[in-house]
Parts: C-alpha cells; structure tokens; sequence
C-alpha cells in the first residue's frame, strides 16, 4: 500500500539513472517540475485558508510525507518572510495508532517529532504523499489526539487515487489520479529516491 | 510343552549360517543334524539371521512392587523379551525396597509366572536404601530368589564404611556389590553433565568427578578385601582409565555401560526435553568415544540397559521437576549394533559377550538348569535369541511394549532389530511379535 | 522472531531493532499521555511462578502502555515437584486465549518447555528462568549501555549503533546468574567485549568456553583494563558461608566481610573507573555487600534509570512479537 509507508527500505526501489523501460517503472503521471509546482500551488492555498502562517505546523507522516512538509515549509516561508522553515515542520509516526499491524510483518516504527510550540490550539497540516484508504489518516489524527488539541487539522497530499474506505478527504491535493485497484502509484522524492517522480504501475492496462 | 522348533540356516554369532533344533528346553541338535532330526518341528526361516545367546540384563527398573502405572514385571519382561533378552536383573527400588526375603520371592514369583523372561531380583544393599544399615544380604541370598548381585542403585553406597562391609559379607555367598557410584555432595541438586552445555542453559552440573571419586575408592576397597565390585552404568572417559588400571592390578572389577551412554551426548539438554534427563547424566562426545573404546577393548565388561520407565506425568514437565531415567529395553540391542558392530568396534561373538555370557557369569546365573549366557550347543539351555542385522527401523514411542513412553530414541533409525527369541525352547518373540505367554501353572 | 526465550538468539540486526524500536517506545513515554492503542483487544499474561514484583510490574506496564490487556497469574506455592502443573496452566491459558505469556520460573528452560511443547500456541517472553537466561534485562542493560556511551547529542539514544568498542566487566555471582548469561550473550552480539569478575567459586565449569573473559580480580580489571561500564550483581544470601543452609551446606565465600573486600563496589574502587564510566546493577540491590551506598547512590550510577528503560524495552519486546500477523506453528 503506497499510503503511509512507514518502512524506508521495505519497498523496491528502481535504481535512479538506469534507463529501464517505461513498462517496468510505469508511466510517469508527474514530473519533477510538476511536483514543484503543485506544493507551490498548495503553498498559497495553505497560507489563503488560514489567512497567514500564524500558529501553522506542518506534520509529515514518514517517510515520504515529511520531505513533503518540509518543502511545503519552505515554499510558505518564502512567501511569509517572517516565518521560520524548521520550526514549522515535524515528523507523526501512525505505526502504533494503525489497525491493520496484525496483517502485515511487523512495521518499524518511525520517529515522532513535533515542533517545540506543541500542536496545542495550532492550525495542524498533515502531510502525506499518497491518499489511498483514509486508514493512516485516521491514524494519524489519533496520534494527534495523544499529542494534544489543535484548533483545526488540515490535510495535503500530493496525491489522492481515490478508494476511500473511510469518510476522510484531502484539504489540499496536488494532483487527483483516477486508479484502479490493481495499479500501483510510485511516488520518488529526490531526498529518499534520489529524483523526483511519480507513476503509476500494474494494472491491466 | 513339547513343541520343538527348528532354526533353519541361522549364524550363530555371525559365523556359518547353520541350523539348530531345540526341543524340551534344551538345543538338542546343531548343523546336518538337526534337519535330519527335526522331525514336525516348526520350522523357523533363519535365513540372513545372527543367532546370540538369550541376552542378559543386569540393570532393568521394573517398577513393581509400588509403581506400577510405570511398569510392572510382566509389561517390562515382555519389553525385554522383544529386546531380546531372556533373563533381567530387577533393580531394588522398589517400593517397598527389595531389601528383604519376601520383597525379593515376590519380585521373582511375579517374573515366573509372566513368563516372558527370567527375572533375578537385586537385592538392596542398605536397609530402604538409606545407605545406614546392612540389608539382610544373606536372607535374600538363601531365599527362593537366590540373590547374588546386590545395589542400592539410584543411591550410591556413600559411606565407606558401609561399602567396605558389603563387599566383605557378600563374599560368603559369591555375590557382586553393584554399585551406582555418585558422590552424594558433589552433586546436590545436580541435573546434567556439568561441562560448556550446563553452563550454557543453567542447569546445575553433574560433574564427572562425581561418578569417578568413587569408582576410584571402591576398586581399592574391593583390593583392599579382596572382594568382587561392579561398577553399574559407567559413562566417562575418567572412570575408564580407573578401571583399566584397577584392572591391570588384578582388581575383581566388572564395569556396565548403558546404549545410551554409547551414543547420546549432553548436547541434547539444550532441547530442555526431559526425555534425555538420566543418572548418571549424558556425558559429552569425547566421553561417548571413550566408553565404546573401554567396552572393544575388554576395559568395560558388559551393556546392561539401566531400562528406567516413568509415567507421562513426570516427563511432561520442566526439565528439574522431571525424573531420571529412560526405558532401553527394546532398543539396547540396536543401539549396540549402531554403535558398536556397524562401526567395526565389536564382532557378533563379542556382543554375545558383553550382552549375554559376561552379564550371566557376574549374575552367578551361568550354570545349573536355568542357565543364562551359555554357548550354542548341544545340550545347553535353549535360551536364543534371533537378530536381523541388514534390518532398519524408526523408533516409534507408542509403538513400544514397555508400560511407559520415556524412549530418548522416538523418531530415530536404528539398525538391527531381534526377529526371535527362545527362553528354554519356548518362544517368547516370533516375527518380531510377543508369543502370549501360558498361564502359570500352580 | 516468534518468541523471545534466549539472548543468544538474537543477531546484532535484530538486537539493534529492538534497541531502535525500544528508543521510539521511550520517547512516547516522556508524553503526557503514555497509552497507545497499538496492543488493543491482545491479551498478555504475566505467568509469575516465582516472586518478582520488578520485573512483573515492568511488564505489566509496558503491556497496559500499548493497551493490551493483561492478566497477572501468579503461581508461586504451586507445586513445583509435580511438573503437570506448568502443563495444566499453559493449558488454562490457552483456554483464555494468551496472545503472549510472559513467564517467569525458578526452573531453567521451563519457557523453553512452554514455546516448544505445543501446550500454548502464544508468544513465549522468558521473564527469568532459573540460572538460565533472562533477556529483556540484557537488552535494557544494552539499551542503557548504547544511551550513555554511544549517544550525542543529535543521537542521544545511539539509534543504529551497536556496542562496538564497549568494555564492560560483570562482577559478582556469575554461576547463579541469569543476568549474567544474558549479557554475556548480547553484549557480544552487539560488539562489546565483556570480562566477568568473580571468585572462582561463582564461575561456572564450561564458562571457558563463553565469549567472554573471566578473571578472580576486580582491582585489577578496574586498573589495568578501564571498563566503560561495570555491572554488579546481586549476592544471594543463601550463597554464602556460616550459616550452613545454603546449596550443599557449603558456602561459596567465606563470608560476607571477605567478598565485599575483594569483589564488592565502594567509593575507592569507582575512582579507580575511567570518567565517563557507569555503574550498573540488576536490581535489587544488597546495600553494604556487593555494592557501597556511594557507589549506588552516586552520579555514575544509572540504576533507576535502568527500571524506566525496562518499560520500554518490554514495549518494543511486546510489540515486535504481537503487533504482526498470527504466525502458523510448523
């Protein structure tokens, strides 16, 4: 499930500069410059919504969500000058909030890292690359829930494919991709993957 | 009791494929006449077969009296019977104690009217075992049962006082102090071999200092009184050299080793598998290459089974809460032939040795009408037993004849396996099946 | 791993897993709220046949932390001579449908019995079995070992690192000592070398064949060999001399005077350990015997804190064990 990953090493990743053919990696749905564009463009909507970036923390859900929030951190900051990057981001981890751990080998659990302000009385933006089931994002706003009480919790992805199985929706999406079950949505950020991209493989197509 | 059996093309002690007739207890006829001879004599195809001296144990736990959800004589003499052995030696703890006339007659009227093989009770040689006070050693010595090896096994004879006074009043009447030789407080609380393996899981050593401390005293003892010793179930590399060399001074010192002391090592305590819990405790590898080397050579008289049956109950448990023992009736002769044939250590005239004739001759029950561990011949007692050398088999716990489970062997491949075997010409095992036996006459 | 019964069966990744996995588990108990709904609707039973209130409650609360529920069955006064009893509760529990049972038996191997018996079909976590093993204490003494010596300041916990380079002398009671077994074990594994102190009436025969070293003399290992950590461990009274009650009635030191002399921890011999040094003990400790109230009470002593890393090294012990799919018994 690309959703919510939370193990860096468990998912196959193809090697970077290997011109393989476009059939094994699948088809590319998003460029690197499209990637900049649409965080660019979240970005705004983030700062319109809240009417600024007062009491704003982005939380990324490891591992692919918090390369995510960390750029969207920065895009934010050079709009709003005042605003510190670093001290805007943290990291969630929803292994030990998830229900599905008993069908799955065992997750290593990630780091959970929240800015020093707290998520008390914040305007909290998860972060997640893909938005699949809605499952992590439940998760995550349990996790949340043990951390403290925001004023409001927002959601940004930079993908959704659909297949909710919860009634969760994304507040910020960067680009809706129409799936089927049976594919598989790669997403490659050039901090873990070493290059921007993302696909979509499988399938019957 | 007439019927006469023929055993066609049988090798006695694995020489010359030969047949032998047995008729009225007694092998009447060996080679060209015993065909000639047969007459209607059930013929048993021996063909391919070794044909040994009934086997003699002269270390078997019965059980009964006092534990007979373990074993009773009649299960245990007929385990025996199929392990090919036609005369046991019963141990004396029982409860009560073998360490009187009565305990003794009744232990030996038991085996006589079970019938499956011929049962010499051991008589104790402290009164209950308690290491304190002379059994009646003379009474159980002129009683029914005619006792002439004594042990108070599962204890030793501790107290060299006590040791040095049975030695000398046995002599009266030719009998053997048997001793389980354990240094009582070198091995307080003790659970296995004490060596890597017991360091590793925790479990309190048995060292073998223990065992050979009072091997080594007991040898001067008996040369100190000029008496007869036997060293009960040796199982270290240390108490060989003592006896070689108590040996080599002309010390009257026999020695036994169980099967599985010739093939099992502490290794397995690692299972935790209560199974492979015995006194004295599996010792290690160099240990089980010393006492197959001690038995070719002559050091080590005899394998006697140490056949130690326990209820489910106390082996289905933490390893420290279980019981000593395991059963080695049915199984001795394999683990013998695995052991010690297939690897070149021993001919089939010296596992007639160490299983039949010496056993008998340190029991005192080689001669006279119920004679054990004679040779194959004409006019001996026909005490025979059949084996199938080429045979292999996989033992299978439940698939055994003894009352109790506590095989250390289950689900391992054995070679060799006792086809038949004779007790004064009647057969007790044929096809490797009990014979029922006939109810005794009274 | 489908139970946990021995040190010795963890490798170095494995071990270090649980180190990370037990680091992540620590810092969620600096929150405000420490329960998390990891272990919810798992039932795991502490199978206590022997008293050990530390070690009981340590779990208790890493199970409750991850919203397990937990039963406590406490044996002890049950008959141990009869062995059926072990069977019969595996059975019990198993009736009740333990998803793990922590078990802690005065026999050696008594959990090993319980994983391999096919009496319970749970998770088996050996909580301290005889003189055998005893190998979530190693592994929060490893935990604590990485914290203080490989840590810094961006890695405080030392997350990914092993023990590499660590010299850590174990000093006391070595042949009864589950601990010690347990370190010995893992701290190898992990790249540390170890040297247990002892009389030599203490070290087991057969340990010469352990991955450690072993030597009669504490001043000297303390001077010549500068460990980075020294463990005491707890003297038994039942082990010493006089009294004539002990195994075999005879004591393992002459008294109790004379090992505190030669083998016990004080104030002289903790300014003989290098600077950066820690005084570790299992707990609980034998004050005046075979360590010094300054020694125990000092800065370098990280004894409580060993208590709150056993929280959550149980954790990370339970959750690596139940939070997977329901594994198939061969």
């Amino acid at each position: 499930m690309p959703s919510g990953p939370a193990v860096p090493t468990d998912r196959p990743t193809d090697r970077p500069g290997d011109a393989a053919d476009d059939a094994a990696r699948g088809a590319e749905v998003l460029t690197a410059p499209e990637i900049g564009r649409a965080l660019t463009r979240i970005a705004h909507e983030v700062l319109e919504r809240n009417k600024g970036g007062t009491g704003l923390v982005l939380l990324g859900i490891p591992t692919r969500g918090l390369p995510l929030a960390r750029r969207l951190a920065a895009k934010i900051a050079e709009v709003e000058p005042g605003l510190d990057a670093a001290a805007l981001v943290g990291s969630l981890d929803v292994t030990m909030y998830r229900d599905d751990l008993h069908r799955h080998p065992t997750r290593t659990i990630g780091a959970t890292d929240v800015p020093p302000g707290g998520v008390d009385d914040r305007t909290v933006v998860l972060v997640d690359d893909v938005l699949f089931s809605g499952r992590t994002i439940r998760a995550a706003l349990d996790a949340i829930n043990d951390l403290g009480r925001p004023r409001v919790v927002q959601l940004a992805v930079l993908v959704d494919r659909g297949h909710r199985e919860l009634p969760i929706r994304a507040d910020y999406v960067g680009k809706n991709l129409p799936t089927s079950l049976t594919e598989q949505v790669r997403v490659r950020l050039a901090e873990i993957d070493g290059e921007d991209s993302v696909r979509i493989a499988g399938g019957d197509r | 009791m007439s019927a006469t059996y023929l055993l066609r093309g049988a090798a006695p002690l694995g020489g010359d494929p030969t047949d032998l007739l047995l008729a009225d207890g007694r092998i009447v006829a060996v080679g060209a006449d015993a065909a000639r001879d047969a007459g209607d004599a059930e013929v048993v195809d021996a063909a391919g077969l070794v044909a040994l001296p009934g086997l003699v144990d002269l270390h078997t736990h019965l059980r009964e009296p006092g534990r007979e959800d373990a074993e009773t004589v009649a299960s245990g003499t007929r385990a025996a019977a199929l392990g090919g052995f036609t005369a046991v030696h019963a141990m004396a703890n029982t409860s009560p104690v073998a360490d009187t006339a009565g305990v003794v007659e009744q232990v030996w009227r038991l085996g006589r009217d079970a019938g499956w093989a011929d049962v010499l009770p051991v008589g104790a040689v402290s009164v209950g075992l308690a290491g304190e006070q002379l059994a009646e050693l003379g009474a159980m010595a002129h009683s029914a049962a005619r006792v002439r090896v004594f042990s108070d096994d599962g204890k030793c004879v501790h107290d060299p006082v006590l040791m040095r006074r049975a030695l000398e009043y046995v002599k009266a009447f030719d009998g053997v102090i048997a001793q389980h030789a354990q240094e009582p407080r070198l091995t307080v609380g003790a659970q296995m071999h004490e060596g890597v393996v017991s360091a590793d899981v925790g479990l309190a050593g048995w060292p073998a200092v223990a065992e050979e401390a009072i091997i080594a005293r007991d040898v001067l003892l008996a040369e100190h009184v000029g008496s007869r010793l036997h060293v009960c179930h040796l199982s270290t590399a240390g108490s060989v050299e003592i006896l070689r060399w108590a040996k080599s001074r002309g010390i009257d010192v026999t020695a036994e080793v169980t099967p599985h002391h010739l093939l099992l090592t502490d290794e397995l305590a690692r299972t935790y598998d209560p199974l492979y819990k015995v006194n004295p405790p599996l010792r290690t590898d160099a240990d089980v290459m010393a006492v197959r080397a001690g038995l070719a050579d002559g050091t080590i008289d005899i394998v006697a089974t140490d056949h130690a049956p326990h209820t489910r109950e106390d082996k289905d448990c933490e390893w420290a809460a279980a019981a000593f023992g395991m059963t080695g009736l049915e199984t001795a002769l394999s683990v013998v032939q695995t052991t010690m044939v297939d690897t070149g250590l021993l001919g089939w005239a010296d596992v007639a040795r160490v299983l039949s004739t010496a056993p008998a001759r340190i029991g005192r029950i080689d001669t006279g009408e119920r004679a054990h561990g004679r040779p194959l011949a004409v006019g001996e007692p026909a005490n025979v037993t059949l084996i199938d050398p080429a045979a292999r088999w996989t033992v299978d716990p439940a698939a055994l004849a003894s009352a109790s489970r506590n095989t250390p062997y289950g689900g391992r491949e054995l070679g060799g396996r006792v086809v038949a075997t004779f007790l004064r010409g009647r057969p007790t095992v044929l096809d490797a099946v009990a014979v029922p036996q006939p109810a005794p006459a009274r | 791993m489908r139970h946990l019964l021995s040190a010795a069966d963890l490798d170095r990744a494995t071990a270090v897993h649980l180190l990370d996995t037990a680091s992540q588990m620590a810092a969620t108990q600096a929150r405000e709220i420490k329960k998390l709904p990891t272990l919810r609707g798992r039932t795991v039973v502490n199978l206590f046949f022997e008293d050990s209130t530390r070690t009981r409650i340590s779990f208790e609360a890493a199970a409750k932390r991850l919203s397990a529920d937990v039963i406590n069955f406490s044996a002890k006064g049950s008959s141990v001579s009869k062995g059926e009893s072990l069977k019969d509760t595996a059975l019990t529990l198993q009736a009740m449908g333990a998803d793990a049972v922590v078990v802690r038996h005065q026999a050696s191997g008594a959990p090993h019995r319980l994983a391999h018996s096919g009496w319970v079909d749970g998770a088996v976590v050996n909580a301290g079995d005889g003189t055998h093993q005893h190998p979530t204490q190693a592994l929060l003494d490893a935990f604590t070992l990485r914290r203080h010596l490989r840590g810094d300041a961006d890695n405080p916990d030392g997350v990914g690192l092993d023990l590499t380079g660590l010299h850590v002398a174990i000093v006391g009671d070595v042949l009864h000592s589950r601990v010690a077994r347990s370190n010995v074990n893992l701290l190898h594994t992990l790249g540390a070398e170890v040297t247990l102190v002892a009389p030599p009436t203490l070290v087991p025969v057969g340990a010469e064949s352990w991955t450690s070293r072993t030597s009669y003399h504490l001043d000297q290992v303390l001077a010549d060999q500068q460990p980075d950590a020294i463990m005491m461990l707890r003297v038994q009274r039942e082990r010493m001399g006089g009294d004539g009650t002990g195994a075999g009635r005879t004591g393992f030191f002459p008294s109790p005077l004379e090992y505190t002399r030669a083998y016990g921890l004080d104030a002289r011999r903790l300014a003989l350990l290098p600077e950066h040094a820690i005084v570790m003990h299992p707990g609980p400790m034998n004050r005046g015997l075979e360590i010094s109230a300054d020694a125990a009470d000092s800065p370098r002593a990280v004894i409580v804190e060993q208590v709150a890393n056993g929280v959550a090294v149980r954790m990370a012990v339970l959750y690596l064990l139940l939070a997977k799919e329901k594994e198939t018994t061969p």
